[in-house]
Formats: structure tokens, sequence, C-alpha cells
């Protein structure tokens, strides 16, 4: 039997477990875990500039690889800065394990230098929490933190540790389990059979159907599954903003984003549908405007495998509880059943007239069948941006985002065909989550193109960030819509407050990021015309194992449209220029 | 309506807060709670009330089912159930007021567990609204303290919580 201590536990546990990376940042209550991470140095640990950006690249690594991250930080300040990031996964269910030092249990509510109650802080954003009280459970807890982190409604799962419990001379004996119980945690792993017959009916009687997925579908891997039945059936899909690549963007049955500020088709089709199949998706208040007005004439089935995230804005007719891809496979089973059995089924006719109807909402106002935005003004239009990097990387690349319109541009016009791509904050809006997430990113596919789409205000969140690149290597390409404003927060004002722009301008306080870059090491190229943006975008990625900052002039004035109008608005009711609305 | 939701919980440090967390979190109301171990040393049970309407109380027992910690609960209002609360009550009492109190603590088969020259102190146990028509029926200004274990409830017939 193998003796090892607490410190060396931890570490251990985190190699069996099979973790590739620890974003972490280390201090007084953590260093004999640091001292056991030197002495085995199988796992490599990635020192971030900040304990907040260790959780979002740990984050970022999660949302691409489907793995949960793995944070380590000391207590007090290195415990509080994580929290912005565990929030943040919290808010859009990502698994992650932050493993934080705390005082030493003696110590523990006595005020202690550097002692904070992580356990308690961090309560309300988190799936679960541990204290350690004896380093002879260290084994079994990281065991059970990762199984609670990545199954069911993933999230991200916070161990504290006391720093005696680490201590490197008292050894006790390791094994780290096969398996654990958790009486009180069952994820269901299979939806209703009755349920599942009964939706299925409902969506092949359908007229107007619609299927609405979001980030759980991603999450539980259920893109391929996803598309198989929505092409199976023909029928319009529609995707959240976190549900971005779960359905192919290119695929004509696609209808692009939904919500605030979704494409008209989407919201129209949501609006006039018959039957809404939601999957792994939350009726969050950014998709369906006001709830009382909300998809008046549709039925509703919703596949989660969360039942409290059912029936809690928007009541389900047909409520089904499970892990999207069992139930995905499930339906179109049923779905191709219950067609052997009735070929006329679904009703062609009514879905060729429903499609007619779509495709002219799309051709009038689509944001892909046509430029919405003005191409004369001769500024570079942050849209034509996306557009670049879309062209750049063949749709291929990996992109991350902060908050703000460059989210959105970022979101409406990068087509991703591919689930894990796009990564961004949705749920907590989290400015500086891009260049982290993107660090977290290239470390898991260095081989891939990994961009951050992102705004002169987010990056400054973390742009400490670019010193952590440069250490380990991470030449991500950052795409800076630079509009020098904080532009999402100025177009409110355009729209409700007369214009006040009320510190949401910088003055003549942005730094030169071109010189910024140089500082750190890394490439910066400021494109100011729009007939350089094509080459310098190229360039970037051609630059492949270099860090390139590009920091591109767009139009100050532009906004992100189509916006839902608000409040007492419903789907359809939006804005769709600064002149113009549905 | 009002809602008894019973709860068998981990008996771990912490699971408590996050029950009580919850429920400021999400701008639920707890209008009595209580909470000890069971004949598992490992589980405890936490009895609460709480009113609202039947879609407020399913997302609440969603979100408690959510916890990890909770390895079990009921509405016990959904069936026929038995509802007992614990107050203890010390009233002024002299001269005539203190016969009067006496009838008042038979009639409600309470006992009057301590005397003193002046005061008595009255334990009633019961369904609220007992406890509460108690309190209403004694002169208000001869109360001097009021102390109400929460309510407390167990289903009628063969259904138990358990593991
Ligand atoms: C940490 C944090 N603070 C504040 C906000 C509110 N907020 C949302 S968008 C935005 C402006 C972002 O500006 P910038 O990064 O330049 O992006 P732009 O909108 O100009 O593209 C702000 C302040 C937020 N989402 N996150
Ligand atoms: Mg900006």
């Amino acid at each position: 039997m193998e003796m090892l201590s607490g410190g060396e536990m931890v570490v251990r546990a985190l190699e069996d477990e099979g973790v590739e990376f620890i974003f972490g940042y280390p201090g007084g209550s953590v260093l004999h875990i640091y001292d056991a991470l030197f002495k085995s140095n199988k796992v490599p640990h990635i020192l971030v500039r900040h304990e907040q950006a260790a959780t979002h690249a740990a984050d970022g690594y999660a949302r691409a690889t489907g793995k949960p991250g793995v944070v380590l930080v000391t207590s007090g300040p290195g415990a509080t800065n994580a929290i912005t990031g565990i929030a943040t996964a919290y808010m859009d269910s990502i698994p992650m394990v932050v493993i934080s030092g705390q005082v030493q249990s003696h110590l523990i509510g006595g005020d202690a230098f550097q002692e904070t109650d992580m356990v308690g802080i961090s309560r309300p954003i988190v799936k679960h929490s541990y204290l350690i009280k004896d380093p002879r459970e260290i084994p079994e807890t990281i065991k059970k933190a990762f199984y609670l982190a990545a199954s069911g409604r993933p999230g991200p799962v916070v161990i504290d540790i006391p720093k005696d419990i680490t201590n490197p001379t008292d050894k006790y004996e390791y094994v780290y389990p096969d398996t654990m119980k958790l009486r009180s945690y069952t994820p269901a792993t299979r939806g209703h059979s009755g349920q599942i017959k009964k939706a299925m009916q409902l969506l092949l009687s359908a007229q107007r159907p619609v299927i609405y997925t979001g980030g759980g579908v991603i999450l539980g891997n259920g893109s391929e599954l996803l598309t198989e039945l929505a092409q199976e059936l023909n029928y319009p899909v529609t995707n959240t903003l976190m549900g971005l690549g779960a359905y192919p963007a290119t695929d004509k049955q696609f209808l692009g984003m939904l919500g605030m500020h979704g494409f008209v088709e989407a919201n129209n089709a949501m609006h006039h549908s018959d039957v809404i199949l939601a999957v792994g998706a939350r009726f969050d208040d950014r998709v369906t405007n006001t709830i009382s007005k909300f998809c008046p004439t549709a039925k509703i089935i919703h596949v989660d495998i969360d039942p409290a995230s059912i029936s809690k804005t928007v009541t389900a007719d047909i409520p089904i509880v499970g892990p999207v891809d069992v139930v995905l496979k499930d339906m179109l089973a049923q779905v191709r059943d219950l067609r052997a059995a009735d070929k006329s089924l679904p009703d062609t006719e009514a879905l060729d007239s429903w499609w007619k109807q779509i495709n002219e909402w799309r051709d009038e106002h689509g944001l892909w069948t046509a430029p919405r935005y003005d191409t004369e003004s001769g500024l570079i239009k942050p849209q034509q941006v996306i557009e670049s990097l879309y062209r750049a990387t063949n749709g291929e690349a990996y992109v991350t985002s902060d908050v703000g319109q460059h989210q959105m541009f970022a979101a409406q016009f990068y087509k991703f065909d591919k689930p894990r791509r796009w990564i961004n904050s949705g749920g907590l809006g989290t400015m500086g989550f891009g260049l982290p997430a993107a660090m977290g990113v290239k470390m898991a596919f260095p081989d891939s193109d990994v961009a951050c789409v992102t705004g002169e205000g987010s990056i400054q969140m973390n742009i400490q960030e670019l010193s952590t690149c440069s250490q380990y290597g991470a030449p991500v390409k950052i795409i800076n819509l630079n509009n020098g404003y904080l532009g999402m927060v100025k177009q409110w004002q355009d729209m409700q407050y007369a214009g006040r722009y009320s510190s949401s301008v910088y003055e003549e306080s942005l730094p030169d990021f071109v010189k910024l870059m140089e500082a750190y090491g890394h490439v910066g190229i400021r494109v100011e015309k729009l007939e350089d943006l094509e080459d310098a975008m190229d360039e970037a990625f051609k630059l492949k194992d270099r860090l390139v900052f590009l920091d591109v002039y767009v139009d100050r004035h532009e906004h992100v449209y189509p916006m839902q109008i608000a409040p007492n608005g419903s789907m359809r009711d939006m804005y769709l220029s600064k002149t113009e609305r549905t | 309506m009002r809602h008894i939701i019973s709860v068998l919980l981990e008996n771990e440090p912490g699971a408590l807060s996050r029950v009580v967390g919850l429920f400021s979190q999400r701008g639920y109301n707890i209008e009595t709670l209580n909470v000890a171990p069971t004949e598992d040393s490992t589980l405890s049970r936490l009895t609460l009330t709480t009113l609202g309407d039947d879609q407020k109380i399913e997302q609440i027992t969603k979100h408690l089912n959510r916890l990890i910690d909770v390895v079990k609960l009921v509405d016990l209002t959904e069936g026929a159930h038995i509802e007992r609360e614990l107050m203890m009550v010390k009233v002024r009492a002299t001269g005539a007021q203190r016969a009067e109190i006496k009838r008042c603590t038979d009639i409600f088969r309470g006992q009057i567990v301590d005397v003193g020259p002046t005061v008595y102190t009255i334990q009633i146990a019961g369904p609220s609204d007992k406890l509460d028509a108690f309190l209403d029926s004694i002169d208000d200004t001869a109360i001097m303290e009021v102390v109400r274990s929460g309510v407390s409830g167990i289903a009628r017939g063969e259904k138990v919580l358990s593991l």
C-alpha cells in the first residue's frame, strides 16, 4: 500500500483522474500541494496572472474538450478572485473542479490571515462543494467532485482544503477509488418512453414546427442526433447563443440564432409556430422576450437533463427529463416507427408552405442572404471583420468571445458548423472571459486556429494573460473590434437614454495596443482601412506560432440588429436598424 | 397555499446552509423550519413550511432535489398527514388571571410546565393553527414570550419518508 501525504494525494488523484492541465496560482495555503506538483511533475500547471483567468482558462478548456477544467488557487484573495469564473461556469453548466487552499483547520473561523469562507462564498454558484476535514477523505472527495462536475447537468465543484490537511510529513494510505457512492444523486439516464411517444406524435402532427436547442445539446453531445432528427423531418432549427454549432449553420434548415439579437426568420418562426421541440435550452429571458407574449400558438415539448429547468419560465406541454443524446436517439427511433406506420406524416404540404413563409422572412431580413449593414460607408463594419475571420479560418476555428456588441456580431456572422467551437459566456455575460478562455482552448488544441473576438473594453479586463500566453506558447489570435466605446452600453444609451454616454467612453485613455503587444513579445497589427482588412486577417493566421492582436478600427456607431423590443414585446417584435422595426 | 415539505438531508456540515441559501437565493419564503438528526446518524430530517402556488412549490421541490445533500423529500400537504408544532408561552399570571389562563390551557390541552408567583409557562403541541388560536384566546398584554419549534410532520398510514 502506498503512503502519501495529503498534498501528494491531491496531485496523485488529479493524475489518476487523467487531468491534462491545472490552471492555477500559488499562495501560502497551497504550498504543500505545489511542492507535491513540483516533485511529481506529470500534470502541467499553467501559471496564470490572475486567478479569474485560471477559472476562465479551465472553463474554455472544458467547453472545447467536454472534460472538466481544473483550477488550483490559494485561500483568501486567491479564492475570491476565482469567484467570477466559477459563477461564469455555473451559469453555463460547465464542468469544472476548483481546489482552493484554506487556512489551517484549527484557525478556521478566527479571521486568520487570508481566511475566507470559500464554501460559503461560492455556495450559490457551485453544483456542490466540499471542505476536507481529514486527509483520508481526499481521494474519494476528488473522485466525487469530478463525477459531479461532469455528470447530469454539469457544473463547477469546489474542494476547499485546509493547509494542515496537506502536511507533507503526515502520510496515509492512498487508493484512488474506481467507484464511489452518492445515494442522493441520481441524474436521469433515460427519458420517459411514454412521454417521448406522445411528444413525437405531437411533433409529427405539426403544421409549423420549430426545433429550438440550447447549450444542453452541446454539453450532452447530442449534435449529431439532433442533426439526424431534424433532417429526417426537414424541420427548421434555431440555436440559442449557447447552442450555436449544435446544428450546422451552413445547412439550409438552420434559421440562425434566436432571441434578443436573433435572426428575424428564427424569432418569427418561433412566434408563429404550432409545435416547438426545445432541447437542452432553458427559455432564458434573452430568448423569450416578454413571457406572457411568448409563442402564443405553440405547444411545447421540452427536453432537459435538469427537471428544474423544465416549466421554470414557460410551461411545457410535454416535459421530458433525460440526457439529450439518449432522448434524441429514442425520439429518432420513435419518429421512424410512427412514419413507417403512417406514411403521410408529417404533413408535407403544410411543411412546404411553412418553409415558403420562412424563406420569405429569410430573403427579406436574413443576415446571411444579403448584407443588412451599410456597405457604402467606407468604414470597417464590425460584421465585415467577423465575415473576414470566417473566411480566413474556413469556418473551422475555435472562436471565443468577450461580452458586448463584438460578441453578438461573432455569434451572428461566424457560421459554426460544429459543436464546441463557439465559446462564450452566455449566462453570466462576463467581460474578460475571452482571452483566458482562448488560452485554455489553445492548450487543448495546439494545432487548431483559436481566435478571441473581443472589444477594447473587455480585453482590458484580463489583458495580463498575454504574459501567460508567452510563457506557455499559446499563439491565439485576438480580433479586437475597436469601436472606442463600451459599445453595447452605448447602444442602449443611444436607444433608451437619448445618447447620454454616461461612462461608456474612455476619452483619450486607450493604450496603443500594437505597442502593448510588442511589450509582451507578441505581434500587434492595426487595421484602419477596409482595404487592409483581408490581408491583415490572413497575415494574422499565417503567423502560426505567434500571438497576433488585430486591432481593427470599426465603425464606432454601429448597433447590433435585429434587437428585440422590450419591455412588452413578443419574440417577433424587433428593431431591424436604427430606423426600422418589424 | 401553505405547504409542509419534509426533507431527508445528509448529516453533513453545510447541508443546512445550502437549503436555507436556496430559499433566499431564489426568493422563496420559509415560514417555519426545523431540523434534527434521525435514527440513522448519517441523516437529518428537515421540515419547512412555505407559501406558494403549485408552480412555485414545484420549483422549490425541484431545486431542493437538485441539492446534492438532499437525499429525499416529500410535500406532506399532498396527502393525509399529521402536523405538530410545539409552543412554550410565558404569560403574566396574577390574581383572577391565573384561573382564567389555567382554564384556557386545559381547553387547548396544554400543560403548565413552570409556575412562578406572577408567571406561568405553558406548553402546547398541535397543528400551527391550534397554537395560533391559543394565542388569540389569551390576553395579548399578558404574553411575555413565545417560543415555537416550527412544524414537524409525518404522513398518515403506511407511507414513510426513509431511504
Ligand atoms: C465584468 C462585466 N462588467 C460589465 C459588464 C456590462 N457590459 C456588457 S457589454 C459592455 C461593453 C463592452 O465593451 P467592449 O468590450 O468594448 O465591447 P463592445 O460592446 O464595444 O463590442 C459592458 C460594460 C459585463 N458584461 N461584464
Ligand atoms: Mg468597444
